[in-house]
C-alpha cells in the first residue's frame, strides 16, 4: 500500500475513531478498548473474513503471517493487536530507512477499508511472531487471533510454507542494530 | 522491493474454512464470499481442467502436449501425520496452479496466469504405505510389477515413494507447478527420478505418433464408457482407494539406430500395423479390427506370431495408456537416447503384469525397446473443494 494510501486511510480512521470518542485508544499506541456504547453495531471481527493465511516455516526465531483481509462491512476495521500460542506477535509494516527495507512496529494498526481488503504480504504488512517457542515446520498450521479496536476477536489458521523471499531487515524502533528476518 | 500483490482472485482452500466459520455471521460475510469465486469462472474453459472430482485429473483427461513425472522419497522422519500435512500443502498447490492462480508463497505469481490445460496427479509407492503401517489401506489391485526377463532395469529410474505426474499443454506452466511443488516437499523428501515426456498431437486430431513413428494408443478404453471405468478405476467397495487407480510407469528406452535399419514392411510386421496409418497389417484404418487369424496365400499368419498387437491382443487385458516420448539426446558419438515414458493407468496392477508377461515372453518389439525404469504406484480417488489428495487413506487409517 502506498504512503498517500495510508495517510489516506490513517485520517479516515482517525475521523471515524473520533466520532466514536476512541482516540485515546489509537493515540496509546494501539491498546484496544472496549468500546460500551458501541452494542448495537456488528463486531469487526464478525465482518472481516482471513484467507490465504500462511506463514514462513523457521527453524527458531522469528516468522512472518501474510495473508488477505476483507471486511465485509460498510465501515472500517482496525486491528490493533495480534496473538498467538506460539509466539508475541507483532503487526509489522516494511519501510525504507537510509536507503534499506526495513520492518518496524506499526503504531496505528492495520485497517480493513469498508467492503475492501488490507493484503498482509511478503515486502509490506505482516503479522510478526517474535520469539517462536518451537520450530514452525512446513504444513503446520498455528492458530492466529486478530484483535480489533472494538475489542473483537477473529481467530484463523495459517499454514506454514517454506519460503524464501522477503528478506528484510527487522529495526525495532530505538534500536539500528537491524537484525535479519 | 515490489510486493507481491496479484490481481487474480484468490481462493482460500487451506484457510478460508476456519475464517469463513467465524465470519459467516458477520452481515458482510454473504458479500465477501460472492466475490471469491472459483478459478475456473475467469479463465476461458479450455485452459483449464478442473483439480476437483470424483477422480484426479489427468488420468481420463485428454493427453496435453507436456508431462514431468517426478518421484519423490519421503524422509524416513515422516510418518502419516506429516505426509497428510504435505499432501494438504501439495494438494492446495495443485488446485490454485490448475485453476491459474498463483500458488500460496508463490515467488513468482505471474508465471499461474496461463496454466494450458495444467493438471497434477498424485500417487503413492506401495512401499511408503508400508513402512507408515498404511497397507492394509490399498486395494487388492495393488502389486508389484516383477522383473521381467527382457527388463534392463536401472535404479535410476525404478521405485519412488510419492508420485507426482505434471500435464500441461505449455512447458512454462508445467516447469512452475514442477518448482512449486518440489519447494513445498523439499523440506521431507528428496528427488529420487524425473521424467520429462512429450506428444506432438495431430493437427487433424486423433492418436499421436511415438518416436519410433508408430501411431501409439489405438485402442485405448474411451472416457465414460462402462468399459473404461471397470478398466481403469478402482470400484466403489475397494475402502480409501475406490475411485483411485493403479498407474505403472516404465522408461522404455528405444534403439532408433537398430530402428532404423528396418524398412517401413519390416517396421509394420514388427508392430503388426502399418506405420503410415497405423491400420493393422488384416485392414484398411486405424480402429479397423485386428484380424489374428487372417493368413498370407503360403498360410503364415498376415499377422506375424510375435507382433506387438498379435502378443499384446493375445494377453486380453485391457488398460489406459497415457505415454509420453522422451529425446534426452543425442550422446556425444551421436546416438540417439529416446524412448517412451511408459504410463498405464489400470484398476488392477495385474491386468499391465499380463500383457507384460506375454509380451515379454515373445514380442518383435523387444529388439528396439527395452525397459530402464520400472514403478507403481496406488492412486487415491479425487477430492473436493478443501479437501485433499490422500485424505481418504491418511485419515482414516
Amino acid at each position: 500500500m502506498n504512503d498517500t494510501m495510508s495517510n489516506a486511510l490513517s485520517r479516515a480512521a482517525a475521523a471515524a475513531a473520533l466520532s466514536l470518542g476512541l482516540l485515546a485508544a489509537c493515540a496509546d499506541g494501539g491498546e484496544a478498548e472496549k468500546n460500551e456504547d458501541d452494542t448495537a453495531r456488528a463486531a469487526a471481527a464478525e465482518s472481516v473474513t482471513v484467507v490465504d493465511a500462511w506463514a514462513v516455516a523457521t527453524e527458531e526465531g522469528m516468522t512472518a503471517v501474510f495473508g488477505v483481509l476483507e471486511n465485509g462491512a460498510d465501515t472500517e476495521a482496525r486491528i490493533v493487536e495480534a496473538a498467538s500460542d506460539l509466539s508475541r506477535v507483532e503487526l509489522h509494516e516494511v519501510a525504507e530507512s537510509d536507503g534499506d527495507m526495513v520492518m518496524q512496529e506499526v503504531e496505528e494498526g492495520f485497517a480493513v477499508p469498508a467492503g475492501g481488503e488490507h493484503e498482509l504480504h511478503p515486502g509490506g504488512d505482516h503479522l510478526m511472531l517474535m520469539e517462536l517457542a518451537e520450530p514452525l515446520v512446513a504444513g503446520d498450521r498455528i492458530a492466529m487471533t486478530l484483535v480489533f479496536e472494538d475489542g473483537s476477536e477473529l481467530v484463523f489458521d495459517a499454514v506454514a510454507k517454506d519460503f524464501a523471499g522477503g528478506d528484510e531487515e527487522y529495526e525495532p524502533h530505538g534500536d539500528h542494530d537491524a537484525h535479519d528476518m | 522491493m515490489e510486493p507481491t500483490r496479484t490481481t487474480m482472485r484468490r481462493r482460500g482452500l487451506l484457510t478460508a474454512a476456519g475464517g469463513a466459520a467465524l465470519g459467516a455471521a458477520g452481515a458482510g460475510a454473504a458479500a465477501t464470499f460472492g466475490r471469491d469465486e472459483g478459478p475456473g469462472t475467469e479463465t476461458a474453459p479450455e485452459t483449464t481442467v478442473p483439480f476437483h472430482g470424483p477422480h484426479q485429473a489427468g488420468i481420463a483427461t485428454p493427453a496435453q502436449d507436456r508431462a514431468v513425472l517426478l518421484a519423490l522419497d519421503m524422509h524416513e522422519t515422516v510418518d502419516a501425520d506429516r505426509l497428510a500435512a504435505v499432501m494438504r500443502l501439495l494438494s492446495d498447490d495443485a488446485a490454485r496452479l490448475t485453476g491459474g492462480v498463483p500458488a500460496l508463497a508463490d515467488a513468482d505469481a505471474e508465471l499461474a496466469a496461463e496454466p494450458a490445460r495444467l493438471t497434477v496427479t498424485f500417487g503413492f509407492g506401495l512401499d511408503l504405505l508400508d513402512r507408515l503401517g498404511l497397507a492394509g489401506a490399498l486395494p487388492e489391485g495393488a502389486r508389484p510389477v516383477p522383473a521381467f526377463g527382457t527388463d534392463r532395469l536401472e535404479e535410476r529410474w525404478s521405485g519412488g515413494d510419492l508420485l507426482i505426474q505434471v500435464c500441461g499443454d505449455g512447458d512454462l506452466a508445467v516447469s512452475h507447478a514442477v518448482r512449486m511443488l518440489v519447494k513445498d516437499s523439499r523440506s521431507f523428501a528428496t528427488v529420487r527420478w524425473t521424467q520429462r515426456g512429450f506428444l506432438q498431437r495431430p493437427t487433424g486430431g486423433g492418436t499421436a505418433r511415438n518416436i519410433m513413428g508408430q501411431i501409439d494408443g489405438t485402442g485405448n478404453p474411451v472416457p465414460g464408457e462402462p468399459a473404461f471405468d471397470s478398466a481403469v478405476w478402482i470400484g466403489e467397495d475397494a475402502g480409501p482407494f475406490a475411485g483411485g487407480t493403479m498407474m505403472v510407469v516404465r522408461r522404455i528406452r528405444t534403439d532408433l539406430d537398430q530402428w532404423d535399419r528396418l524398412d517401413p514392411v519390416g517396421k509394420g510386421r514388427v508392430i503388426g500395423r502399418r506405420l503410415s496409418d497405423g491400420a493393422p497389417l488384416t485392414g484398411e484404418t486405424e480402429d479397423d479390427p485386428v484380424d489374428l487369424e487372417a493368413r498370407e496365400a503360403n498360410g503364415l499368419p498376415v499377422i506375424p506370431a510375435s507382433a506387438h498387437v498379435r502378443r499384446a491382443a493375445e494377453a486380453g487385458a485391457v488398460m489406459l495408456r497415457r505415454s509420453y516420448n522422451y529425446d534426452d539426446g543425442p550422446r556425444e558419438d551421436g546416438s540417439p537416447d529416446t524412448g517412451l515414458v511408459f504410463v498405464a493407468f489400470q484398476a488392477d496392477v495385474e491386468q499391465f503384469n499380463t500383457v507384460q508377461a506375454h509380451l515379454d515372453e515373445a514380442d518383435l518389439l523387444n529388439t528396439y525397446a527395452v525397459a530402464v525404469g520400472s514403478a507403481v504406484f496406488a492412486v487415491p480417488p479425487g477430492c473436493g473443494e478443501g479437501g485433499w489428495i490422500g485424505r481418504t487413506f491418511l485419515e482414516q487409517y
